[in-house]
C-alpha cells in the first residue's frame, strides 16, 4: 500500500465505522463489534506508517484546494504520527471500556454515542494528519461539533448547560481569535502549509509575532490555557468514556498538539526565540499549572479533581513548548503521550469506581481499593506518573522540559515544575491512601467493575510503566521533531 | 435686485420641476403619516404619478408636438418617455388594485383598516 | 433557437404563469411548474456555458437598437445569478406540490402557482436585462406576484405583511424609477453600458449624484439592507412555506445584484467608492445589519421569523463585500449571496416540511420533534452549521473571503467583527438546536413523522449542497471570483 492509501485509509476508516453503526442500531453486539474491528484496523493502519516516518520519509496527500490558500493536504511528520498512535491505540482501550461501562449504565442512545465517538476518532485522525493550518482547522472545529452530543448525552438540564459552555468556548475561541489568525498569517505569509522552520519569519513584525501567538494560543481553547478553561471542569457531567476521550485522547491533545505543531511548524522556535515577544506565554502556561492544581486540591468530586488536573497538566505540555528550544520541544511532545496514557487510565479507574462501588467522592473512597484492586493499582501507578515518578511515563517529558528550563536560565519554569510536582503529589497520594485505608468492620468483599472495564484501565497502566521503560518510539519521534528545528533553515 | 429676479425666472422656469417635488414629497408624507391603509395607497399613488411628470417633463420640446411624422412639423416631443410612462402607468395601477385587494381582505378578517387597530389586534408590532 | 435563449429564460416562465392560471386545477399547475423550472433550468445553464465560451451573450429584443430597444445582455455575473434563481426554483418544484395542498386553499391554489411563476419570471427578467427602465418593470412584476404570494399564507398576519411589504416594495421600486428618470435626462440612453459610457462626461454633477442616492435607497429597501429591512420578517414568516423558500433564496438576491450593477457597472466602483464615502455608509448598515439582525433574532418566538431576521443579518455579510470593494471582497459577497441562498432555502424548506407535519412553527410547537422527524433535523442542522461558518461547509467559505478581504485592505477590527458575529448565529441557531433536541416533545410534536419522500429528497438535496459547496468551491468562489473581476472592470 502507498503511503498515500494509508493516509486515505486512516480517515475512512474511523468514518466507516461511523457511517456502519446506524445500520446496526438494533443490534448490539454487531455494533460493538463493527467499533472494535475498525478501531483495530485503525492501529494497524497508523503502526504501517510508522516506519516510513522513522525511516526519514514524510508522506503527504494534497486532496484537494477548496479555494486558493485553503487546501485539504496531509503530511505525516513526527509530532503527527506520535498523536495518531495515541488517539487510535487508546481508542480500541476505550471502545472496551465504553462497552462495558455504558452497558452496566444502561445508557440511552447508545448508537449515537458510538457514531459520534467514531467521528470524533475520525477528526482526531484529521488533525494529527494535517499538512497545513486550514486542513486542522477544519478538522479542529468538525472534532468540537461531534463531541457536543457526546458531552451533552445525558439530556439533563446540566448536560446541557455543559454542552452551551464547551460549545461557546470551543467554537468561540476558535472563531474569533484562530480564524483571524489564520487570515493574518495567509495574507502575510501566502501559505499556510507546515514546514520546518517556520513561515512566519521574516514576514511580520516582531509585536505581530507575539499579538498571533496569542491569538494561537487563546484561539486553541481545546488546550485550556487559563483563562479559557472553564469548559473542561464543566464538561465532567458527560458519561466516563466521554471523559476519557475528551481528557486523554482526543479533545484537549489535539488542542496542546495545534499549540505545539504551531509554534514549531507554524512560528518557527528560532523565529519565536529570537523575536522575545513570545515569552510572556511560559508565565501564562506556568500560571496555569499552578492555579490549576491548587484547585485541583479543593475539589471533591473525583472526576472534577481530575479535570483540574488534565488542566494543570496541558499548560505542561504548553510551558515545554513555550520555552522554544529543541530540548523543551521533545519533553512536550514525549509530555502529550505520557499524559494520554496515565489520564485515560485515571479516568476509567474513575467510571469504574462510579460503576462497580457507585462513589463518585474522594470523601466517600474509603476503602475502594480493597474492593477494587485492579482498579485502584492501576490508578496508583497512573497517579505515579501525574506527579512525575520514575519508572512511570509521567517522567520523562517533565525530566526534558526542566532540563530546557535550567539549560536556558529560565527559573520561573523550573520552578513551576518543582512546585506543580509536589501540588500533583498533595492531591493524587490521599487518593490512594485513602482508598486503600482500612474500613473499619466486616472484611470487605470484591466488587470489581465487569471485566471490559478493568481489562482496558490495566492495559493502559501497563503502559505507562512501558512506556518509561521502553520509550524508543515516542522517544525517536519527539527526536526527529526537536531535530528537525535545529537543522531546518530559518525563515519561511 | 436683478439678481434675485433672475434668480426667481430660474426658479419659476422649472415651475414643472417643482410640481414633481411637490408631489413626490407630500405623497411620501401621506403615505409615512396616515394610519388608514387607503389613505396610505392614495399617498403612493401620488407619489408615483410624481414620476410620471419627471419622465414626461424631460421629453417635452418647447414648441414641439405630438411624435408623427407629418411634413408640417419639424419639432417633435421625444417619444421615448411617453412610451415609458405608458408602462409606468400600467405598473401604478396594477399596485393599487392589489394593495386595494389586499386592503379589502385585511378589512374582512380585522374589520377595520387602521394599522394602530390591526397592531394592537395582533400584537405585533415589528 | 438557441440564439433566442435570453428571451426564452422569461418568456418561458411567464407563458407557464398564463397556462397555470388557466387550468387552475392544483395539479396541472403544480406539473406546469415542475416543467417550466427545470426548462429555466436548462436554459441558464446553457446560457452560462454560453457565455463562459464565448464571452458576453448580447440579445436585442426584437430586433431593435440599444440606443432605444431593450437589450438583453448576459455576462458571467447574471449567468450565475439567473442558474440561482433557476436552480432554486426547480429544487422547490417537487417540494411545492404537498406543501402547498397542505397551506393554500385548493381554490386557490391555481392562482397560487401562476403568481410564483410570474415571480420567477420576474426575477429572471431582472437579472437578465441590460435596461435600467426595463429592470424596474420585472423589479414591479416580481414584488407584484410576492405580495400575492405572501397574502396567501397562513393566516391574517399575512395580509397585513403583504400590505406592508407593498408600501416599502412599492416607495423602493419608485425610488429607483425616479433615480433612472435623472440618469435618463443625464444620458439620454437607458442601456446600462450606454448610460455606463456616457456618465464619464457629467460624473460629478448633482442629478448623477442625486440620481445614485435616489437608486442606492430604492435598490436598498428591496435587498432590505439595515435599517430598510422592516417588510422583510414578517412577510418571510407568514407566507405560506414555498414562498418563503423562494422569496428568501432569491428575491433579495436578485436585488443585490441589480444594486451591485448599478454601483460597480453603471456608476463605477472608482467614483462611488473612491470619490463618494459610500464605503464607511455601507460598510456601517452592514455591520449594524449583523449584529442588530443577529441580536433581534435570539429573541424570536416563531422560528421563521427568527430565521427571517438571521437572512437580514447575513445580507449585510453580502453588502459588506460589496463594500469593500475589492476582487477579495467582492468576491466573497457575491459568494455568500450564492451561499446564502442554498442554506437559507435549506432551512426554510426543512422548517415547511416541519409545518407541514405539526401543523405550527413557533418554538413551542416545534420541541423535541428531532427525535421524531431526525433527517429533516439534521439536514436543517446542516444547513445551519453552514450559516454560522463553520469550516467544511458553504458559510466558511463566504467568510474566509470576508476575513482576508478586511485584513488586505487593513481593517483588522471589521475581521474580527466579522468572526464575533458569527458567535451570536451560534446563540440563536444553538437555541433552535436545544429546542428541537431536549426538550420533551410538544403534543404536536410527539406524533409527527418524517415528511413523504418528494419532500425529504430536495430538503437533503440542500442540505447536501451546503456541504459540497464548501468542498468544491469551483462552481461558487470560482465563478464568483471570476463575476468579481468583470464587476470591478465596468460593462465594456
Amino acid at each position: 500500500m502507498t503511503p498515500a492509501t494509508l493516509i486515505v485509509l486512516a480517515l475512512v476508516i474511523p468514518t466507516a465505522v461511523a457511517l456502519l453503526l446506524p445500520l446496526f442500531a438494533s443490534r448490539a453486539n454487531l455494533r460493538e463489534t463493527v467499533t472494535l474491528i475498525g478501531a483495530v484496523l485503525l492501529l494497524v493502519v497508523v503502526l504501517m506508517l510508522l516506519p516510513l516516518v522513522l525511516a526519514g520519509e514524510r508522506p503527504a496527500l494534497d486532496v484537494w484546494m477548496v479555494v486558493p490558500g485553503l487546501t485539504i493536504a496531509f503530511k505525516v511528520e513526527p509530532l503527527g504520527m506520535l498523536f495518531a498512535i495515541i488517539a487510535s491505540g487508546l481508542w480500541i482501550a476505550n471502545s472496551v471500556y465504553s462497552i462495558g461501562y455504558m452497558r452496566a449504565e444502561k445508557a440511552h442512545r447508545q448508537t449515537l454515542f458510538y457514531f459520534c465517538f467514531a467521528v470524533a476518532i475520525a477528526a482526531t485522525m484529521g488533525i494529527a494528519l494535517s499538512g497545513n493550518l486550514f486542513t486542522l482547522f477544519l478538522f479542529y472545529e468538525l472534532l468540537t461539533v461531534s463531541t457536543y452530543p457526546l458531552v451533552t448525552h445525558r439530556g439533563t438540564v446540566e448536560a446541557r448547560n455543559a454542552g452551551r459552555l464547551y460549545l461557546l468556548m470551543l467554537l468561540g475561541a476558535s472563531t474569533i481569535l484562530l480564524l483571524p489568525a489564520l487570515g493574518w498569517t495567509w495574507v502575510a505569509a501566502e501559505t499556510l502549509d507546515f514546514r520546518p522552520g517556520g513561515i512566519l519569519g521574516g514576514v511580520v513584525s516582531n509585536t505581530a509575532l507575539g499579538v498571533l501567538l496569542a491569538l494561537y494560543v487563546f484561539g486553541t481553547a481545546k488546550a485550556a490555557v487559563m483563562p479559557l478553561h472553564f469548559w473542561l471542569p464543566a464538561a465532567m457531567v458527560a458519561p466516563t468514556p466521554v471523559s476519557a476521550l475528551l481528557h486523554a485522547v482526543a479533545v484537549v491533545k489535539a488542542g496542546v498538539f495545534t499549540i505545539l505543531k504551531v509554534i514549531v511548524y507554524t512560528f518557527g522556535v528560532e523565529t519565536l526565540a529570537a523575536a522575545g515577544t513570545g515569552d510572556w506565554l511560559v508565565y501564562v502556561a506556568g500560571v496555569t499549572v499552578i492555579v490549576a492544581s491548587a484547585i485541583a486540591l479543593r475539589q471533591d468530586n473525583l472526576k472534577r479533581r481530575l479535570a483540574f488536573s488534565t488542566i494543570s497538566q496541558l499548560s505542561y505540555v504548553v510551558l515545554g513548548a513555550a520555552l522554544f528550544t529543541p530540548l523543551a520541544v521533545l519533553g512536550a511532545a514525549l509530555h502529550i503521550a505520557a499524559h494520554a496514557v496515565s489520564k485515560i487510565t485515571l479516568f476509567f479507574a474513575a467510571g469504574s469506581i462510579h460503576i462497580g462501588a457507585h462513589v463518585d467522592d474522594i470523601s466517600r473512597m474509603k476503602g475502594v481499593g480493597r474492593r477494587q484492586p485492579w482498579t485502584m493499582g492501576a490508578f496508583a501507578v497512573a497517579s505515579l506518573s501525574m506527579i512525575g515518578v520514575p519508572p512511570t511515563a509521567g517522567f520523562l517529558g517533565k525530566w526534558f522540559i526542566l532540563l530546557a528550563a535550567v539549560g536556558i536560565g529560565q527559573w520561573f519554569a523550573v520552578g513551576v515544575i518543582v512546585i506543580s510536582t509536589l501540588l500533583n503529589a498533595g492531591y493524587f497520594l490521599p487518593i490512594v491512601y485513602r482508598a486503600f485505608s482500612k474500613v473499619d468492620g466486616a472484611r470487605p468483599s470484591l466488587a470489581e467493575a465487569p471485566w471490559p472495564m478493568v481489562a482496558p484501565l490495566v492495559v493502559t497502566a501497563i503502559l505507562t510503566v512501558a512506556m518509561f521503560v521502553w520509550p524508543e518510539i515516542p522517544y525517536q519521534l519527539a527526536e526527529m521533531l526537536s531535530e528537525s528545528l535545529t537543522t531546518a533553515p530559518a525563515g519561511g | 435686485m436683478t439678481e434675485l429676479v433672475k434668480l426667481g425666472g430660474d426658479l419659476a422656469s422649472h415651475y414643472n420641476q417643482w410640481i414633481t417635488v411637490f408631489l413626490m414629497v407630500s405623497g411620501l408624507y401621506i403615505v409615512i403619516a396616515r394610519g388608514n391603509m387607503v389613505k396610505k395607497l392614495v399617498g403612493l399613488s401620488l407619489f408615483q404619478t410624481s414620476v410620471y411628470l419627471l419622465y414626461l417633463s424631460a421629453g417635452k420640446i418647447l414648441g414641439g408636438t405630438a411624435p408623427i411624422i407629418d411634413p408640417a412639423f419639424t419639432v417633435y416631443s421625444h417619444p421615448l418617455p411617453h412610451v415609458l410612462i405608458l408602462t409606468a402607468i400600467v405598473v401604478g395601477v396594477a399596485t393599487l388594485a392589489v394593495g386595494l385587494a389586499l386592503v379589502v381582505r385585511i378589512n374582512e378578517a380585522y374589520g377595520t383598516i387602521e394599522e394602530d387597530d390591526i397592531f394592537e389586534q395582533d400584537d405585533n408590532r415589528p | 433557437m438557441s440564439e433566442h435563449l435570453p428571451a426564452l429564460q422569461v418568456v418561458v416562465p411567464l407563458f407557464g404563469a398564463l397556462l397555470a392560471a388557466l387550468v387552475r386545477r392544483p395539479w396541472p399547475a403544480w406539473l406546469i411548474t415542475v416543467v417550466v423550472s427545470i426548462a429555466v433550468l436548462v436554459i441558464s445553464a446553457m446560457l452560462l456555458v454560453r457565455v463562459l465560451d464565448e464571452g458576453v451573450i448580447s440579445y436585442h429584443l426584437g430586433g431593435w437598437d440599444p440606443t432605444i430597444g431593450i437589450e438583453y445582455r448576459v455576462d458571467i455575473v447574471n449567468a450565475l445569478i439567473l442558474l440561482l434563481v433557476s436552480a432554486v426554483a426547480a429544487v422547490i418544484a417537487p417540494f411545492a406540490r404537498l406543501s402547498v395542498l397542505s397551506e393554500v386553499p385548493e381554490d386557490r391554489i391555481g392562482w397560487f402557482y401562476s403568481m410564483y411563476l410570474v415571480a420567477l419570471a420576474g426575477l429572471l427578467g431582472i437579472a437578465i436585462t441590460g435596461d435600467a427602465f426595463n429592470a424596474f418593470v420585472f423589479l414591479e412584476v416580481s414584488s407584484l406576484s410576492s405580495y400575492a404570494l405572501i397574502a396567501m399564507g397562513r393566516d391574517r398576519r399575512a395580509l397585513v405583511a403583504a400590505y406592508q411589504y407593498l408600501i416599502m416594495g412599492t416607495i423602493g421600486a419608485t425610488f429607483y424609477v425616479i433615480g433612472v428618470g435623472l440618469l435618463y435626462t443625464m444620458t439620454g440612453t437607458l442601456n446600462l453600458g450606454l448610460i455606463a459610457d456616457r456618465l464619464a462626461d457629467v460624473e460629478s454633477t448633482r442629478s448623477v449624484l442625486v440620481a445614485l442616492a435616489f437608486i442606492f435607497v430604492g435598490i436598498s429597501l428591496k435587498l432590505a439592507l439595515f435599517p430598510l429591512h422592516y417588510w422583510l420578517p414578517n412577510a418571510y414568516a407568514y407566507a405560506p412555506s414555498v414562498a418563503t423558500v423562494f422569496l428568501a433564496a432569491t428575491a433579495t438576491k436578485v436585488a443585490i445584484y441589480l444594486f451591485a450593477r448599478f454601483v460597480f457597472s453603471v456608476f463605477g466602483a472608482g467614483f462611488v467608492f473612491a470619490d463618494l464615502p459610500v464605503t464607511p455608509v455601507l460598510v456601517t448598515l452592514s455591520v449594524a445589519a449583523i449584529f442588530g439582525a443577529a441580536t433581534v433574532a435570539v429573541f424570536q418566538s416563531d422560528v421563521k421569523r427568527m430565521f427571517a431576521y438571521s437572512s437580514v443579518g447575513q445580507i449585510g455579510y453580502i453588502t459588506l463585500g460589496l463594500a469593500l470593494a475589492t476582487v477579495t471582497g467582492l468576491t466573497g459577497g457575491l459568494v455568500h449571496l450564492l451561499n446564502h441562498a442554498i442554506i437559507k432555502a435549506a432551512i426554510f424548506m426543512g422548517l415547511g416540511a416541519v409545518f407541514f407535519r405539526v401543523g405550527g412553527i413557533e418554538f413551542k410547537d416545534i420541541a423535541g420533534i428531532g427525535r421524531r422527524m431526525p433527517i429533516t433535523m439534521s439536514a436543517i442542522g446542516i444547513a445551519c452549521l453552514s450559516l454560522i461558518g463553520v469550516p467544511g461547509t458553504a458559510g466558511f467559505v463566504s467568510k474566509w473571503y470576508l476575513i482576508v478581504a478586511s485584513i488586505e485592505v487593513g481593517w483588522w477590527w471589521l475581521g474580527f467583527l466579522i468572526v464575533l458575529s458569527s458567535m451570536l448565529t451560534v446563540l440563536y441557531v444553538g437555541r433552535f438546536f436545544e429546542c428541537v433536541w431536549f426538550r420533551e416533545p410538544s403534543p404536536e410534536a410527539a406524533t409527527a413523522t418524517e415528511p413523504p419522500f418528494e419532500m425529504l429528497v430536495p430538503i437533503c438535496l440542500l442540505a447536501a449542497a451546503t456541504v459540497y459547496f464548501g468542498i468544491d468551491t469551483e462552481l461558487t468562489a470560482g465563478m464568483a471570483q471570476r463575476a468579481a473581476t468583470a464587476l470591478l472592470e465596468g460593462l465594456r
